[in-house]
């Protein structure tokens, strides 16, 4: 039997983020996960670190603690992701900082880290996290889109830049879902803006998983650099 | 002293054959502190270099214990490159060393 892989999911505390790594673990895979503050749940299989991935020493710790606990780092998934959701006329320039610093650095930090470990096998499968409000140009979003805009081709550089190394970097663009993300945002604006999609629904933890998974498929080895957005948004 | 320029010399050396023979490089003269890094003789392509660096900073940081960055700005900034040659990889990484104990 082959060895688990090992998983590493930024922002697991709640949302999408538990339910990967719920998906994960459940599967046989060993999941490291990571948040701003404790978890309130036991998961087998789990291990999770406090810490702010935008801060590039608790980036460093996590995966070289990875690296000397499992020797391997085989899928990471940037989940960790802040939104803003205000008309740009009223957004603070701090706003602007702490949307960038956790959904641009962040990612860009847990990226390379973590290309450093899965450089070593020759695989890797990085998965980050875009948004449908990039294509839709949403208003409200300024902030929020182009930070996931800027991770976009982030991604795509990283793609080409990792690729010798035997690593995919690709990009799932949920819909908006059911999470405390879109809590603020009032219930007019949703359903105004499931009306504007192709499929005219709110998205699933289980459409996100079932993306990730097709990505992180070792036979998704010639599929890099990619960003395939959910709800027929494109 | 294992900070000593030799061993500097020696573990630079050593993290660039790994590299070379992992990206399937094979040499007619073993490689030794003269061995170019940069430019058109240089025995390693960019991302051969990127990967060494990489590979350094892991060795230095197990080596150490200390998290040393090698291509920041400084080394971007410098007039003369210290990635030239393995010789002035090593003396650029002595001197991050010496500066990094004087610091704590």
């Amino acid at each position: 039997m082959s060895e688990p892989q090992v998983v590493f999911i930024t922002g697991t505390r709640k949302g999408i983020g538990k339910a990967l790594a719920e998906h994960f673990a459940k599967n046989g895979a060993i999941v490291v996960g990571c948040s701003r503050k404790p978890v309130e749940w036991d998961l087998q299989n789990y291990s999770h670190h406090i810490a702010d991935v935008a801060d590039e020493a608790q980036v460093k710790q996590i995966i070289s603690t990875i690296q000397k606990t499992h020797g391997r780092l085989d899928i990471v998934i940037n989940n960790a992701g802040i939104a803003s959701m205000n008309h740009s006329l009223l957004t603070p320039g701090t706003m602007v900082d702490r949307v960038m610093q956790t959904n641009l650095r962040g990612v860009f930090l847990v990226c390379r880290e973590s290309a450093k470990v899965m450089r070593k096998r020759k695989y890797g499968r990085i998965i980050n996290f875009s948004t449908i409000a990039v294509p839709m140009n949403l208003e409200g979003e300024a902030i929020y889109a182009s930070s996931k805009s800027a991770v976009e081709t982030l991604t795509r550089v990283l793609a080409k830049e990792f690729a010798p190394y035997g690593i995919t970097c690709n990009l799932v663009g949920p819909t908006p879902i059911d999470t405390d993300l879109i809590r603020a945002v009032p219930k007019h604006k949703i359903d105004a803006l499931i009306e504007s999609m192709p499929i005219k629904r709110l998205g699933l933890f289980a459409d996100v998983i079932n993306v990730i998974d097709f990505f992180v498929k070792p036979e998704s080895s010639y599929i890099t650099g990619q960003t395939l957005y959910l709800g027929g948004v494109s | 002293m294992k900070n000593e320029p030799s061993a500097i010399r020696a573990l630079v050396l050593a993290g660039l054959k790994k590299v070379l023979e992992e990206s399937g490089v094979t040499w007619e003269h073993e490689p030794d502190d003269n061995a170019s890094l940069l430019g058109p003789q240089s025995i390693l392509d960019s991302l051969g270099l990127v990967t060494l660096l990489v590979e350094l900073e892991e060795r230095l940081e197990d080596e150490f214990d200390l998290p040393l960055t090698l291509a920041d700005e400084r080394a971007m900034s410098q007039k003369s490159s210290p990635f030239r040659t393995v010789e002035s990889l090593a003396s650029y990484i002595s001197t991050l060393l010496e500066e990094e104990s004087q610091s704590v």
